[in-house]
């Protein structure tokens, strides 16, 4: 028995979100008292990092035929490495990679899947793993019955700090049969982190009246170090690129601080945000009903309070520095 | 060309969420449903333009029980040629897949689509399933599909961007927002999708592999701390010092 995490690169390193998952898998292998293994399909230069996650082996399948991303061929890929290390618990991140192999690791292997997982999961009585389910309006706690399990972590869900251990690195050379999907070109839209793994949300809505005052908010999110994200019917205006469209039909995000301006909080939109930790709303209606979700409120016109909070965020910056 | 639309019922997106039974079951009372966004908006329209475009057929197909009727005559009313619903109702993903993948394996679609996700339990799971039981192609969130003879090119979300790709079909494919714009059914059409075949066909028998132990509603918010827009500094020194987030 061991547990096995499927950990995801970007541009040839380890992405962050698989530190997080790689950590979440040592934890719970240190609680069932086995080991955990992490396997890396595709081109990366640091997957030793992951010993310091808690990963006490590596298996690495660094072959061309991984150099583009078929689930099909990743799918086998992880599934091989489940029979080699005889891997009962399978973690993925839930993110684009795994949203689109873990699925298909579950079928292949007719294992319970518990996706987009908040939580270690509970071991007393089986195997229950908590996630948020109605769009973020409540928590369902499932338990997997199959004796291999696969779970997927929703990104910024638990703690990862190094725990400097290290690992042995093996290449792994799975028999993966041939690509049924072709890379014709991609695209590159930011070079930011995805919205869904930011830790830190400026987000605005229609009360900015019009694509041409996002300065301000642009502004401020840098000085902050956060992403921008905006409401359905700011995408829809195409005010805003769609990828920024927060809530129930947008993206889900839980930062550890979310600034909403100019949103009134309808009930789509808080279902993609309310996980947030911390919320403000700078709004000048005091009874727009963000203000019942919202940790922190500033009642007062967008356009007098966000360029002040700019120039105390600056202020900050500068003495913090 | 012949497409097969998966689609779900969910809670209408203002539904108030409550549980009973100590907790274990959804709290329907009161509850309207609707076909679930994804699957209504993107995937259904998007396979009746491809129809329009290639001729051919779209068949909505649903896993679940004679409640769900309303929501698949609505599928029928946008424009679906007919309908499908497989006779249980599937308590996880892997069984409602594996329902899916048994009937449409016999069927000889050239495309599959379903939504990126269902809103109630948010599993963004069952498109990749139904690829692997089936041993298909799978393109997962997609954002923009185009069909030729036997080729599928179809962009989809990854990090940071957008990638293109190209398969051959029969194959998968999830719907995300872009694919396509939602239509409102009209008169006509409301009036053709009582006609239309809605076929009752008997499940396999598939098993769940998971179980929902219990529900929980998120810890209420505690007040809101109102901050003097004369005095908007105060705000970040409680960000750093209280809440800890800069
Ligand atoms: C099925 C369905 C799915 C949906 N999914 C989503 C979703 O995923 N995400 C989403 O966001 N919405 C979604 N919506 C839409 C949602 O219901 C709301 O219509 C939308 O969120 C409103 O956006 P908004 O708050 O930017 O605009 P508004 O509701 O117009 O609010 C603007 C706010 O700005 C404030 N304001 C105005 N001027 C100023 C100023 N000068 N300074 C400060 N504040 C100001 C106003 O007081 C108001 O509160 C969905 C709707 C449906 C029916
Ligand atoms: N009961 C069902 N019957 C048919 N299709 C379904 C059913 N449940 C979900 N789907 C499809 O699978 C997609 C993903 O669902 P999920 O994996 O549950 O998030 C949905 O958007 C639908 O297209």
């Amino acid at each position: 028995m061991s547990i096995l995490i499927y950990a995801n690169t970007a541009n040839g390193k380890i992405h962050k979100s698989a530190l997080e998952a790689v950590a979440y898998g040592s934890k719970i292998a240190t609680d069932m008292g086995t080991n955990a293994t992490a396997i890396v399909v595709g081109a990366c230069d640091d997957t030793d990092t992951l010993g310091e996650y808690g990963a006490t082996k590596v298996l690495h399948a660094n072959d061309a035929k991984f150099n583009s991303f078929d689930p099909s061929v990743y799918t086998k890929a992880v599934t091989a490495a489940v029979e080699a290390e005889g891997a009962d618990v399978i973690i993925f991140s839930h993110d684009f990679t795994g949203k689109a192999i873990a699925p298909r690791v579950a079928a292949r292997l007719d294992a319970g899947l518990v996706s987009g997982a908040v939580d270690y999961p509970k071991l007393d009585s089986g195997f229950t793993v908590r996630k948020a389910v109605f769009s973020g309006k409540a928590f369902a706690n499932i338990t997997i019955n199959t004796d291999k399990k696969v779970v997927s972590l929703l990104p910024n869900s638990v703690d990862k700090a190094p725990v400097g251990g290290s690992a042995t690195v093996e290449t792994f050379s799975p028999e993966v049969g041939a690509a049924s999907v072709t890379v014709k070109e991609i695209i590159k839209e930011s070079t930011d982190l995805p919205l869904t793994e930011a830790e830190k949300v400026v987000s605005a809505g229609r009360g900015l009246k019009g694509p041409e005052n996002w300065g301000m908010v642009e502004d401020l999110a840098k000085a902050l170090g956060a992403a921008t994200a905006c409401s359905r019917p700011v995408s829809d205006m195409d005010w805003r690129p769609h990828h920024e469209h927060v809530g129930q039909t947008g993206v889900a995000i839980r930062p550890n601080l979310y600034i909403a301006i100019g949103i009134s909080g309808a009930i789509q939109h808080l279902a993609g945000v309310n996980q947030s930790k911390t919320i403000v709303v700078i709004n000048n209606d005091a009874e727009a009903p963000f203000f019942k979700s919202a940790n922190y409120g500033i009642v007062g016109d967008a356009f007098e309070v966000v360029p002040k909070l700019l120039e105390a965020a600056k202020a900050f910056n500068a003495a913090n520095n | 060309m012949k497409i097969l639309v998966c689609i779900s019922k969910a809670p209408d997106t203002t539904a108030k969420i409550a549980f009973t039974n100590n907790n274990t079951e959804f709290d329907t009372n009161g509850v309207q449903f609707i076909v679930n966004p994804y699957d209504e908006w993107y995937a259904l329209v998007r396979g009746l333009e491809l129809k329009e475009q290639h001729s051919g057929s779209v068949t909505v197909l649903n896993v679940g029980t004679a409640e769900n009727d309303p929501i698949i005559r609505k599928a029928l009313a946008i424009g679906a040629d007919e309908a499908v619903r497989i006779d249980v109702n599937p308590t996880d993903a892997l069984q409602a897949a594996k329902e899916i993948a048994t009937y449409a394996k016999t069927q000889g679609f050239d495309l599959l689509l379903l939504g990126k996700e269902t809103i109630d339990y948010n599993g963004s799971q069952i498109g990749a399933m139904v690829a692997e039981l089936m041993d298909l192609p799978y393109v997962s969130l997609a954002t923009k599909l185009d069909m030729n003879e036997t080729t599928a090119t179809v962009s989809r979300d990854i990090q940071g961007g957008t990638e293109v790709v190209e398969l051959s079909t029969p194959a998968v494919i999830s719907a995300a927002k872009g694919m396509a714009e939602a239509r409102i059914p009209n008169m006509r059409g409301i009036m053709a999708a009582r006609t239309k075949p809605l076929n009752v066909v008997a499940a396999s028998g598939a098993s769940a592999s998971t179980t929902i132990s219990s529900y929980e509603l998120p810890p209420a918010k505690g007040e809101c701390h109102y901050i003097d827009a004369d005095n908007v500094g105060e705000l970040i020194e409680l960000l750093h010092n209280e809440a800890k987030v800069i």
